[in-house]
């Protein structure tokens, strides 16, 4: 039995249980919120349609070993799995692209793996930093400073990094 | 952007289909992406509609505000002294952060820099929410794990506390830096 197991069911429980003392028509409420993820959901998916078939496309062409073979001196030296290499490329770009990627990795290499571990962390903790910053500067209406990408491609890059060495050191032990 | 790439990618894959031959499995995978496309999406479909279906019964019960109120000496730490909008608004961000709630929190972000915007030091807090919503900082990486127990894990949250030191550190380095680069930016339109 691990802890991390235990987080998931406690926190489903408690948020009933909270909602119930506070007369929260949980039925009612429940299904509303489960009708807009399941939107949301069906949305993403002719967007997926497209990514998948590129993903599919460039990562059974070979391409990617390619790029993972001109990349592996410094994948290496940083014990990143080769295997990520385009995941994290896709990852700050766009999410449903990074989402097609750890899809297709998951079909190659099992999820329990060091590089299927690697890509769940490293899905987890970064986000699509291009998008967020095009978005969050589109609502100020101003174009992004510059030194905002040196600050989210700095966060960016120790995420990377850690995603392979938090696996290494609290995974697999 | 998105157009730009995902014609760049399949250039290189046809350019490496030239180069070693490996049409046969291109053209397959061509052909199955789509359907797993389709599987994905309706797959991603019972865990979002869970979570989103928890979430909003924890808005309803106060839970949230609650936690974003927990939240607000963090706040006051990292952008300093703000005005109660811009403090409630960025809290609720972190707060929609920290539940891993993705898209639904954008809606929250955009509210937190167009209050930020408005406030002192504009130009270094909006730097700083970007990175903190960039880095991600997650208690419960929904998706991920969802995908993970799909496809035969033995512990799809195992990740957990791996997530969580990564994204930390990661938003650290990012606020950091931040804070660093944009020392002093905003002074002349204080004055």
């Amino acid at each position: 039995m691990r802890v991390t197991d235990m987080i998931v069911p406690l926190m489903i429980m408690f948020i009933l249980l909270y909602g119930l003392a506070r007369r929260v028509d949980l039925a009612e409420e429940f299904s509303a919120g489960a009708r807009e993820g399941l939107q949301t959901a069906f949305g993403l998916i002719p967007m997926l349609v497209l990514l998948m078939t590129a993903v599919g496309m460039f990562t059974s062409s070979g391409a990617a070993e390619m790029l993972a073979a001109l990349l592996s001196p410094v994948t290496e030296w940083l014990g990143f799995p080769k295997e990520c290499l385009d995941l994290a490329f896709i990852r700050p770009i766009s999410g449903s692209g990074a989402l097609a990627a750890v899809s297709r990795l998951f079909s190659r290499v099992h999820p329990d793996s060091f590089a299927g571990r690697t890509a769940s962390v490293l899905m987890a903790s970064t986000e699509t930093t291009f998008y967020t910053i095009a978005v969050y500067s589109a609502a100020q209406r101003k174009k992004p400073d510059s030194r905002i990408f040196i600050a989210a491609a700095a966060a960016d890059l120790t995420g990377f990094i850690l995603s392979s060495l938090t696996v290494r050191l609290l995974i697999q032990g | 952007m998105l157009s730009f790439i995902i014609v760049v990618m399949l250039l290189i894959s046809v350019t490496a289909g030239c180069l070693n031959g490996s049409w046969e499995d291109i053209s397959a995978s061509a052909v199955s992406a789509c359907t797993d496309a389709v599987e994905l999406g309706v797959f991603l479909g019972g865990s979002m509609a869970l979570w989103c279906g928890l979430m909003r019964v924890a808005e309803r019960s106060g839970l949230t505000a609650k936690l974003s109120a927990a939240l607000s000496p963090v706040v006051r730490l990292l952008f300093g002294r703000l005005d109660d909008d811009s403090r409630k608004a960025v809290s609720l961000n972190l707060t929609a952060n920290l539940l891993g709630l993705g898209n639904a929190a954008t809606p929250t972000g955009i509210a937190a820099v167009k209050a930020l915007g408005k406030g002192s030091r504009p130009k270094r807090n909006t730097a700083l929410l970007t990175v903190l919503n960039t880095a991600s900082i997650q208690l419960i990486p929904v998706t991920i794990a969802a995908l993970r127990a799909e496809n035969g894990s033995a512990a799809p949250f195992e990740i957990l506390p791996a997530v969580l030191v990564t994204s930390l550190s990661a938003a650290a380095v990012g606020c950091v830096t931040a804070a660093i680069l944009f020392s002093g930016v905003d002074k002349d339109a204080r004055n």
